[in-house]
C-alpha cells in the first residue's frame, strides 16, 4: 500500500511539468507570434493560375516600393524558376513577398530569414520581413514540383542601404 | 487477469495454444514478410540519396531499370518505407496482440485472409506506376502533380484493407466479453482496439481525397483538382498516421519490454488513459503540417497547434510509465541507485536493446518535434533538411528499430526456429543507433542551415560551402545504417532458414504494478471517447473544410518528372 503511495506521488510530480511545460511553450508561441509579428501565412484569397498574366498584382511581377523603406515583392513560380528570379533591395527595408505558382505546388524559402512559404497554383502567399544586413540570399523551392526541382533557386540581393538613416 | 494466464505456461501448453492459433500466426507472418521486403527496397534508396548528396550518383547504373532517377527513388523510398513497411507490419502485429491478449483466434478467419488479400491486391497495382516512373509524385502525391490512376487506387486498395481488421476486433472484442463479462479487457487488446479504431476514424480524410478528387480527376472524369483541399484531406490523415505507427511501437513498450527487462509494467491506468487521449487527440491537429499553407486562417492554425501540445501530454505519459517499468525491471534485477539500476538491465538481450536504444533517440525525436509544433518556430525548419533528420528519429529508428527489435523475438516465436544469432542482432541495434544518430545529427544541422529536403543536392548548379562541409557526415551515418540493414536481413533470413527448430515460447505480456482494478472502468467503455473525438475533428476542421469545399478550384493536373 505504502509502495502505491509512493507510485502515486511520482506520477503527480511528472504529470504537473507535463501539463506545465507544454503551456510555457503555449505562451511563448502566442507572445510572439501576435505581439512580436513573426507571423505564419494566412487565408489572402484566390486566383486563377492560368489568368496570371492579366491579374494584378501578378501582371507585373518585382519590387515595387510603395513608401519610403517599404517595398512590395511579387513572385510568381513555375517549373523550374521563380519570376523575377533575383530581387535587388537596400538593407533596412521592409518588404512584403507576394507569391502565386503557375502551374504546381512549390516552396518559397528565404535563407536567414522567417520566410517561409508554400505556393499553391489558385492561392496567394504572403509573408513580410526586415531585411537589416546587407548580402546574397538564396531563395529555395523547397517543395519537390517535378523533376527540375533542384535547379529552382532564387535571389534575393540586399545592398547597403543608400539613405539607411533616413528610412528610420 | 489475462496476463497471469500467458505467463507460466510450459513448452507443450505452449505449442498448443500456437496450434489453436495457426491460422493468426500465419497471417502475421506474412504480413511481417511483405513488411521487410517493402523495407529492404525502399531502404536501399536511403543510402543512394545519402551518397547522391556527396556527389556520387549510382541512379546513372540503374537507368535501365529505374528511369525515373533520383525522384523516383525518392518515391520508393517514402512510399515503401512509411506506407507500406509500416502499415503491413502493423496489421500482422496487431492480428497477433489481439489474439493472443484475448485469448481468442480471429472472429472471422476469412476476413483476416481478405485483409491479407485486399492490402497486397492494392501494394501490386500501387507498385506498377511506381516501378513504371508514372507515379514519381512522393509518399505526399500532392496534386496538381498526376500520377497513374493505378497508384491512387491501389493505395487506397491498401487502406480499405485495414478497415477488415478493426472489424475482426470489435468482433472479437464482443465475443470475449460474452465469456468474461466482469472482466476488464486485458490491456494489450484495448491498446490494439484503440490504435485500429483511431487509425480508421483519422483515415477518413485520405479517403475522401482519393475517392472524391484524386481518382476521378486522374482517369480523366473532372479537369481538375483542388490542391489545398487536397493537402488539407491529405493531414488529416497525414498526422494521426504517425500515431497509428507510433501506438503499436507503445503497445511493445509497455506489454513486452518491462517483462523482457525483468520487471512488471509501472501502471496500466496511465496506459490506457494515454490511449484514450490518443484516440481523441490524435486527429484534430492535423493542420500543424500546413502552418505554411495559404488558403488556411492563421487561427486555425493556431488552435491545430494548440491541441498539438495537447497531445504531447500523453506522450509524456508515455514515456514515464516506460521509463518507470524499465526501473522496475533493472530493480528487480538487482539494480541499485538512482541511475545506476539501468546497468542491471538485460542489455544482452538484443529484442531489449534494440527498443531501448529506439527509446533513446526518440526522446531526441520528441524534443526536435515540439520545435517543428511550434506554430512560427515551424518557419526556421520547415521543409528543410532538419524534418528529414527529426523523422528518421521517429518513424526511422522508434518505430524502424523496435520493430526490428519486436520480430528478433516474434519471428522465432511464428517460425519455431531460434534467433540464429543473437550476438549480430545487438551488433545491428547499436549500429542502427549509432548510424542514425550520426545522420538525423547533421540532417538537423543541415537543415538549419537552410537546406531543402526532397531535393537532390547533389545535382544544384551550387551546393553551399557551409553545406559541403557537413554533407559526408550524412552519409558516414548513411553506410553505417546500410551495414546495420545488412546485418538483420542476413539474420532474419539465416533464422528463417537454417535456424535451430525449437518451440520458442512467446514472450508473457507483462503483469503491472498498478493494475486495471485502479483505473475507472469508463475507460473500457469506447462510446464516450468516440463522441469526444468526432466533436473536436468537426470543430477543427469543419469550418475550414466547409469553406474548401465551397471555394473549389478545377486546377488541371501535370505530369511534371
Ligand atoms: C539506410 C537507412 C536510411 C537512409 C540512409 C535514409 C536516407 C534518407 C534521406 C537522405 C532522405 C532525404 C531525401 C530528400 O529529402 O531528398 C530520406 C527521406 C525519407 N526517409 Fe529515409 N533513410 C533511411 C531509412 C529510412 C527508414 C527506415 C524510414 C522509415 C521507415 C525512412 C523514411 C523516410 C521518409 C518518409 C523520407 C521522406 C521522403 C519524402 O520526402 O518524400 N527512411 N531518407
Ligand atoms: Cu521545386
Ligand atoms: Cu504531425
Amino acid at each position: 500500500m505504502n509502495r502505491k503511495y509512493l507510485g502515486y506521488l511520482f506520477e503527480i510530480a511528472w504529470i504537473l511539468p507535463s501539463v506545465a511545460v507544454p503551456i510555457a511553450f503555449l505562451v511563448a508561441i502566442v507572445i510572439t507570434a501576435f505581439a512580436v509579428g513573426i507571423a505564419v501565412p494566412g487565408n489572402v484569397g484566390r486566383v486563377d493560375p492560368k489568368a496570371l498574366n492579366t491579374t494584378p498584382p501578378f501582371d507585373k511581377p518585382g519590387l515595387r516600393e510603395l513608401a519610403p523603406g517599404r517595398y512590395e515583392a511579387v513572385v510568381t513560380a513555375q517549373l523550374f524558376n521563380f519570376t523575377p528570379g533575383e530581387l535587388e533591395i537596400p538593407a533596412g527595408s521592409k518588404v512584403t513577398f507576394i507569391v502565386t505558382s503557375r502551374d504546381v505546388i512549390h516552396g518559397y524559402k528565404i535563407e536567414n530569414t522567417p520566410v517561409n512559404m508554400m505556393v499553391i497554383p489558385g492561392q496567394i502567399s504572403r509573408m513580410t520581413t526586415t531585411f537589416d544586413t546587407p548580402g546574397e540570399y538564396y531563395v529555395y523551392c523547397h517543395e519537390y514540383c517535378g523533376g527540375g526541382h533542384h535547379l529552382m533557386v532564387g535571389k534575393v540581393i540586399v545592398t547597403p542601404a543608400k539613405t539607411a538613416s533616413a528610412n528610420r | 487477469m489475462a496476463t497471469a494466464r500467458v505467463s507460466g505456461v510450459s513448452i507443450a501448453a505452449e505449442r498448443a495454444e500456437v496450434g489453436v492459433f495457426a491460422t493468426e500466426y500465419r497471417l502475421t507472418g506474412l504480413n511481417l514478410l511483405v513488411a521487410f521486403i517493402a523495407l529492404a527496397i525502399g531502404g536501399l534508396f536511403g543510402v543512394l540519396q545519402a551518397l547522391q548528396y556527396n556527389g556520387i550518383d549510382l541512379y546513372k547504373p540503374i537507368a535501365p531499370v529505374l528511369r525515373g532517377g533520383y525522384y523516383q527513388g525518392l518515391a520508393l523510398h517514402g512510399v515503401l518505407n512509411v506506407l507500406v513497411f509500416t502499415t503491413f507490419f502493423i496489421i500482422g502485429w496487431l492480428t497477433f496482440v489481439t489474439s493472443r491478449s484475448l485469448g481468442i483466434p480471429l472472429a472471422s478467419r476469412a476476413l483476416g485472409w481478405t485483409t491479407f488479400g485486399v492490402m497486397t491486391a492494392g501494394l501490386l497495382i500501387a507498385a506498377l506506376p511506381l516501378l513504371l516512373n508514372n507515379a514519381t509524385v512522393l509518399f505526399t502525391f500532392y496534386p496538381p502533380l498526376k500520377a497513374d490512376p493505378l497508384f491512387y487506387i491501389g493505395l487506397t486498395l491498401v487502406v480499405v484493407g485495414t478497415w477488415l481488421l478493426l472489424i475482426n476486433q470489435v468482433m472479437m472484442l464482443r465475443q470475449w466479453r460474452a465469456a468474461n463479462p466482469a472482466a476488464r479487457i486485458p490491456l494489450p487488446a484495448f491498446m490494439a482496439i484503440v490504435t485500429m479504431t483511431m487509425w480508421v476514424i483519422c483515415t477518413f480524410g485520405v479517403a475522401a481525397e482519393m475517392l472524391f478528387l484524386l481518382i476521378p480527376w486522374s482517369l480523366g472524369l473532372v479537369p481538375g483538382t483542388d490542391p489545398v483541399l487536397a493537402r488539407t484531406l491529405f493531414w488529416f490523415t497525414g498526422h494521426p498516421i504517425v500515431y497509428f505507427w507510433l501506438l503499436p511501437v507503445y503497445i511493445s513498450w509497455y506489454n513486452f519490454v518491462p517483462q523482457q527487462a525483468g520487471g512488471r509494467l509501472f501502471s496500466d491506468p496511465m496506459a490506457r488513459v494515454s490511449f484514450i487521449l490518443f484516440l481523441i487527440l490524435s486527429t484534430p491537429i492535423g493542420m500543424h503540417h500546413q502552418y505554411t499553407d495559404p488558403g488556411i486562417s492563421e487561427i486555425w492554425k493556431l488552435v491545430h497547434a494548440i491541441f498539438t501540445f495537447g497531445v504531447f501530454f500523453p506522450s509524456l505519459l508515455t514515456f514515464f510509465n516506460v521509463v518507470a517499468s524499465l526501473e522496475n525491471g533493472g530493480r528487480a534485477r538487482g539494480g541499485k541507485g538512482w541511475l545506476v539500476w539501468v546497468f542491471s538491465l538485460p542489455w544482452r538481450e538484443p529484442s531489449f536493446t534494440a527498443q531501448v536504444l529506439a527509446m533513446i533517440l526518440f526522446a531526441f525525436g520528441g524534443a526536435g518535434g515540439l520545435i517543428n509544433a511550434s506554430y512560427n518556430i515551424n518557419l526556421v525548419v520547415h521543409n528543410t533538411s532538419w524534418v528529414a533528420g527529426h523523422f528518421h528519429l521517429t518513424v526511422g529508428t522508434a518505430v524502424t528499430l523496435s520493430f526490428m527489435g519486436i520480430t528478433y523475438w516474434l519471428v522465432p516465436h511464428l517460425t519455431g526456429r531460434r534467433l540464429w544469432s543473437p550476438m549480430m542482432a545487438l551488433v545491428q541495434a547499436w549500429t542502427w543507433f549509432v548510424g542514425m544518430g550520426i545522420f538525423s545529427h547533421w540532417m538537423h544541422m543541415l537543415g538549419l542551415l537552410s537546406m531543402p529536403r526532397r531535393t537532390a543536392i547533389g545535382a544544384m548548379r551550387e551546393i553551399q560551402p557551409e553545406w559541403e562541409a557537413l554533407l559526408p557526415m550524412v552519409a558516414v551515418g548513411a553506410i553505417i545504417m546500410f551495414v546495420s540493414a545488412i546485418l538483420y536481413y542476413l539474420n532474419m533470413v539465416l533464422t528463417i532458414t537454417a535456424g535451430k527448430r525449437d518451440a520458442v515460447p512467446m514472450v508473457p505480456f507483462a503483469r503491472a504494478v498498478s493494475g486495471p482494478e485502479d483505473s475507472p472502468r469508463v475507460l473500457d467503455n469506447f462510446k464516450p471517447w468516440l463522441v469526444i473525438a468526432f466533436t473536436l475533428i468537426v470543430i477543427n476542421y469543419a469550418p475550414t473544410l466547409i469553406r474548401l469545399v465551397s471555394e473549389m478550384q478545377f486546377i488541371p493536373g501535370i505530369r511534371s518528372w
